[in-house]
């Protein structure tokens, strides 16, 4: 195996919150690793501790009232992210790991040329003269599909529709061709045309330029279709990883199947013919108080005595590859005649 | 068949052109947001309206509630012109029809308890006061599945899912027939998408409602809706039954729709038509079939391109505006 590109070991990101309510820890021990060139799905529903993940590899964590704790660990092409000084830090952010949000309106700066936006990273990280680098940007917004480029730069932000404005962002964020791309719902707000323009924009991408990707999202549909792997987090911890086609074909943990039910399917009867919907039940807890024992066990179909005392560890599941190709945060690995038929 | 709930015929709505700044200039041109556009929904039925952003699809649940006034067309429901009324008829007749919007961050009252904002459609329709409408309030948040705790909860406290619930139990309060529900869950994780299509599913049964359901996502329409409508550049371009419409598509752009939507399935090798392009602006639609610049049908010709395809029936119940909806994709 190849030495990997990024190494998250025991991540631990915990907030002080206001009122005194105690300490949320929104990330409590995540690992995983990103290898060159393959594309990582980090799948949740919102507040298990995604985006903060994300924002903590990049060192973006507001401090306070945030803060990674000691013995947290993110490695990068062998350097620890975390002690490095700002200017060593600087170097790497935005050009060697870049990242692209959710909200293609409020991420763009409005009074700015999308241009000029394009432009400064390189300006700032490559060095290039201000010629140079508008040189550049009218060809990031070739590359990402962006009809009349030439034209295109000059515009702003307003001037776009929401799928050219991520389009945009992404732009942005490979114009100095990084190692690592962190995309945080980059198609959440968008239209499923232009959902489904935007992950093969990312998709060919990719393919050229040689990086990684950590995409981030709430819907399993996407991943199906564009990552390698797939790490499931659920209340601050990482309950599931494995390859993509093991993950769909055989979910092993509860929550992972709820996501995976949760999905409507255009290949499936109508709900309204058969009942309903899978959903799950109840919603994600407050991360100032993860339940006892498994976090999952107040909302899992199968739980017994065993999951609401005791906190599973992430066993291996099997399943052919070497040993921590799919593990899994729960009990019924060991007991898997307690696994029957969804209620 | 029994009479329509919702009859819509040739409704229109052009938004005048804005000026440029400060009033100058040439007024740019007309917007023309809703073209036209006739469908009927039978009561205690669902129709499911999708289209990209922009077509138009929520400016009809609007314009036929009379949240925006539509320039023409005629809007029945429950028997009642909706048009014609003057506003006092039309107060009353906002009890038999109201709305679900698509953000349940924009959509509450920032300063008031949900206690609060479930009291006030009851006070305003002098519907219930005092313990009458407590017990009200109680058994409307029971029924979308809401603690009576979260009544003297804020907005800011409450989840995606759950100020979703309170739009829900805010429209139904006033005890309507139809509900217009405008992109519901599209703002919400997918787990707590199945939980709110749940709950909207059981209160019809039980409540015998009528919906227009607004959403860009076929999938999701295919679990709740009867008949689906799909707009584009402010006119349906297919309407059918939902078993015909998903089993046997008429319209390349509906086509193109169904093929976007991602599958949760990795071995899924689909022919994925992925449309070029952005929507066109509705201030200028294209000449011809409005969907020609982006049409992957490969018969597309030049009738196409300067001849509007009207709306026919091709199948029976089911009506398509393509020239080539014989040969679909």
């Amino acid at each position: 195996m190849t030495e990997p590109l990024l190494r998250v070991r025991d991540l631990k990101t915990y907030f002080v919150t206001e009122h005194g309510s105690g300490t949320a820890r929104a990330v409590d021990g995540v690992s995983f690793e990103v290898q060159p060139g393959e594309t990582l799905g980090l799948v949740g529903e919102s507040g298990c501790g995604k985006t903060v993940t994300s924002l903590s590899i990049l060192r973006l964590i507001p401090e306070p009232p945030g803060h990674i704790r000691p013995g947290s660990f993110i490695e990068f092409e062998g350097r620890n992210l975390l002690t490095l000084e700002p200017r060593e830090l600087r170097a790497i952010r935005g050009n060697q790991i870049a990242m692209i949000f959710q909200e293609p309106m409020t991420s763009l700066n409005p009074v700015f040329t999308v241009g000029d936006q394009i432009a400064e990273a390189a300006i700032v990280h490559q060095r290039l003269s201000r010629r140079a680098a508008r040189t550049r940007a009218i060809e990031m917004l070739r590359l990402v599909g962006i009809p009349d480029p030439q034209e295109r730069v000059d515009h702003y932000p307003h001037q776009m529709s929401g799928g050219m404005r991520q389009r945009v962002m992404i732009a942005m964020a490979l114009v100095c061709h990084p190692k690592l791309l962190i995309a945080d719902e980059p198609t959440t707000a968008l239209d499923v045309t232009i959902q489904a323009q935007i992950l093969e924009l990312l998709d060919r991408l990719q393919a050229d330029l040689g990086m990684a990707v950590m995409l981030i999202t709430h819907d399993l549909g996407v991943v199906a279709g564009s990552a390698d792997r797939v790490v499931v987090m659920y209340a601050g911890q990482v309950v599931e990883q494995a390859p993509t086609p093991a993950l769909f074909a055989r979910p092993l943990h509860p929550y992972t199947e709820g996501l995976l039910a949760s999905v409507p399917r255009l290949d499936a009867p109508p709900a309204r013919e058969h009942g309903r919907l899978h959903g799950i039940p109840g919603q994600v807890p407050a991360a100032t108080a993860w339940p006892d024992g498994c976090r999952f066990h107040p909302r899992c179909p199968y739980a017994w005595d065993r999951c609401r005392a005791e906190a599973p560890p992430l066993l291996d599941a099997g399943g052919g590859g070497e040993p921590g190709t799919h593990t899994v945060r729960c009990w019924l690995l060991t007991d898997p005649r307690r696994r029957t038929p969804h209620p | 068949m029994t009479p329509a709930l919702v009859d819509v015929q040739g409704l229109v709505k052009h938004f005048p052109g804005e000026r440029g700044l400060l009033g100058l200039g040439r007024p740019r041109a007309v917007v023309r947001a809703v073209d036209d556009v006739s469908f009927a929904i039978a009561p205690g039925q669902t129709l499911g309206l999708v289209g990209e952003s922009g077509c138009g699809k929520s400016t009809v649940g609007r314009a036929i509630l009379r949240l925006i006034e539509p320039d023409a067309g005629r809007v029945t429901i429950d028997g009642q012109d909706v048009v014609a009324l003057g506003a006092r008829a039309l107060r009353a007749l906002r009890r038999r029809m109201q709305i679900v919007f698509q953000d349940p961050y924009g959509s509450l009252n920032p300063r008031m308890t949900v206690h609060q904002m479930l009291a006030e459609p009851l006070a305003i329709h002098r519907i219930a006061r005092g313990p009458d409408a407590e017990r009200r309030i109680a058994a409307l948040l029971d029924e979308v599945g809401l603690d009576p705790s979260f009544a003297q909860s804020y907005a800011h406290e409450l989840s995606g899912g759950q100020r979703q619930r309170v739009g829900i139990a805010r429209a139904l309060s006033v005890e309507p027939h139809f509900l217009v529900l405008d992109e519901p869950v599209s703002a919400l994780d997918v787990s707590v998408q199945a939980q709110v299509l749940n709950l909207l599913a059981d209160l019809q049964q039980r409540r015998r409602l009528t919906y227009l359901f607004i959403a860009h996502d076929l999938a999701v329409v295919k679990h709740i809706a009867d008949h689906v409508a799909v707009m584009y550049l402010g006119r349906i371009v297919e309407r059918a039954p939902a078993p015909a419409l998903y089993a046997g598509p008429r319209h390349p752009y509906t086509t193109s729709l169904l093929s976007a939507v991602p599958v949760p399935d990795p071995k899924a090798q689909r022919q994925r038509i992925v449309l070029t392009g952005d929507v066109p602006s509705p201030a200028h639609p294209p000449p011809g079939c409005p969907f020609h610049p982006r049409c992957p049908h490969p018969k597309k010709d030049t009738r196409c391109r300067t001849e509007p395809p009207a709306l026919r029936e091709v199948a029976p119940g089911q009506v398509a505006a393509c020239h080539f909806a014989e040969q679909p994709l």
